[in-house]
């Protein structure tokens, strides 16, 4: 991925999570008053309005809630890698938050490593981080059962 | 209450088809002009406009090019394929409260031309319009229909969907728009085969679970139900309408909710059959917005012709077609008549409660007529 086009845009609200990234831990909003997690991430806590959300950190593991393979047309540097993976992960702590991502067999594999027919609904994951630039570090998944996929 | 206070008394349409040669100006113009024509009434009388946030073309460019005279309500509704009830129903209010008199809603897209680009072609200058997608297309999450089979690969997993009942959909539309010359696909004919040897676009989604690409246009002329009888056409009357999203909804991403699969269709719903005499079970013939074969068993569970989960199910046994219990996109819908972002939609409901339609419901007096499951939504309930 060398075409930053389709990277996030850091912003005040957002930057504590890409910063996380960055750093390797795993970072989400969180009401302070019911302590419900919350994402993505928002300039106002919808829990209680008035009392700015915290960042917190969460351990990194999930399981797959769903997985697709996108494939072309599709745009920019995405079209080389088609078909790959894109998966939604709920999280450990609260599984109705979830999170976008790819299934990689290990940190800095390619999108594509992981074909969507080995791929099932119900697996745990963790996060692994891959650096993009210098400004951005994308999270990423693998299976938390190191092995269990392409040996 | 606005129950039954308006009507649609007109419409008109501009063929479908790929590379059009008018501009989409040229071809909203001629579809109002058509749905007035339609109606018997005067383009002079035109004193209300309505259209989708996403319509290239403006109120004040339509009425300088059409001659209309003074315009006293215009408006628009947001979120693409979930407008299409919301502009009728916001004309249908300004009609009945006396804001206008005579109120026109349109849509008009040359989405087969590559003239306009689609809103999701937008790279990064545009991804802080909705704050959600830095959290989606850094990991190739791009386009809609790769949202849309993100919740359909879910909903086949839990509720034991398959590709066949996404097929269902596909085919029974095909079969309604091998049987309506106005549709795109009138002279293609699809079978089980062909959809399932179909390539893919994003797995589990082939190409026949997307819609058209589209070049034309529609529109409605909407009175109130006593100009309506004087017509030409016989009124078909606006009976309910509503608007919906749910708590926490995130457009197009509704995977960042607590419970996806429970979309805006559900709150819709409610509102529409809570100003309703006409209820699910007293629906003739329904119009559901189709930009992807999915959201037809999602949108039947929201709007309650089925339990949750029983979505997929309704559609085996020839359920959706003529003789079905719920003839469903009787025009060949968005995926094989035309994707105008669901107007056709509209415009094919009414043709049912006229009892003009091209694949007519035998003695049809009720329709339900919806905007996109998955994004903020509406709906109508029309009747004779």
């Amino acid at each position: 991925m060398t075409d930053t086009a389709l990277l996030p845009n850091i912003d005040d609200t957002n930057e504590p999570f890409w910063l996380g990234c960055r750093a390797g831990v795993l970072r989400l909003q969180q009401c302070p008053v019911t302590r419900r997690l919350i994402f993505p991430p928002r300039p106002v806590n919808p829990w209680s309005p008035r009392d700015k959300a915290v960042w917190t950190e969460v351990c990194g593991r999930g399981t797959i809630w769903s997985v697709i393979a996108p494939h072309a047309p599709l745009m920019l540097d995405f079209t080389l890698l088609a078909p790959y993976n894109a998966i939604v992960v709920a999280l450990e702590e609260d599984p109705t938050i979830r999170l976008i991502g790819n299934l990689v067999p290990e940190a800095g594999a390619p999108i594509n490593a992981i074909a969507y027919d080995d791929i099932e609904i119900g697996t745990a994951v963790r996060v692994v981080f891959e650096r993009v630039n210098d400004e951005i570090t994308l999270p990423r998944w693998i299976p938390l059962a190191t092995g269990s996929l392409h040996q | 209450m606005i129950k039954d206070k308006t009507a649609i008394a007109g419409i008109g349409q501009t063929a479908f088809g790929k590379k059009l040669p008018e501009s989409e100006l040229e071809l909203a113009c001629t579809a109002v002009l058509n749905a007035l024509g339609d109606a018997g009434i005067d383009r002079s009388e035109v004193d209300g406009l309505a259209s989708y946030t996403q319509e290239s073309n403006s109120e004040v460019e339509l009425a300088r090019n059409l001659g209309l005279g003074d315009i006293t309500y215009f408006g628009q509704v947001g979120y693409g394929g979930g407008a299409g009830p919301g502009v009728i129903g916001h004309l249908a209010m300004a009609v009945a409260t006396g804001q206008c008199r005579v109120g026109v809603a349109w849509r008009s897209r040359k989405r087969a031309s590559g003239a306009v680009r689609r809103p999701w072609s937008k790279t990064s200058s545009s991804l802080q319009e909705e704050l959600a997608v830095n959290y989606t297309r850094p990991f190739g999450v791009l386009r809609p229909v790769d949202e849309i089979a993100l919740l359909a690969h879910r909903y086949m997993h839990e509720f034991g969907a398959t590709r066949d009942h996404f097929a269902n959909v596909a085919l029974s539309q095909r079969r309604y728009a091998n049987n309506n010359p106005d549709a795109q696909m009138y002279e293609k004919k699809m079978s089980r085969e062909d959809y399932m040897t179909s390539r893919w676009i994003s797995r589990p989604l082939c190409l026949f679970d997307n819609c058209l690409e589209t070049d034309g246009a529609l529109a409605a002329v909407i009175v109130s139900a006593e100009r309506a009888r004087d017509c030409k056409q016989a009124p078909v009357f606006i009976h309910a309408w509503a608007q919906g999203f749910h708590q926490q909804h995130q457009t197009m991403q509704n995977f960042f909710c607590d419970d996806p699969l429970h979309g805006p269709s559900w709150v819709t719903a409610r509102q529409l059959y809570r100003q309703s005499d006409i209820q699910a079970q007293d629906i003739d013939v329904a119009q559901i917005y189709d930009a992807f074969t999915p959201l037809i068993p999602l949108s039947l569970e929201g709007y309650g012709f089925c339990a949750r989960g029983e979505g997929a199910a309704f559609t085996e046994n020839g359920n959706l077609e003529l003789d079905g219990d719920l003839p469903v996109n009787t025009s060949g819908g968005g995926l094989s008549e035309a994707y105008v972002h669901g107007f056709n939609l509209i415009t094919e409901g009414v043709r049912q409660m006229r009892g003009t339609a091209r694949n007519q419901v035998p003695d049809a007096a009720t329709c339900l007529v919806t905007a996109g499951e998955g994004v903020p939504t509406g709906a109508l309930i029309l009747r004779r």
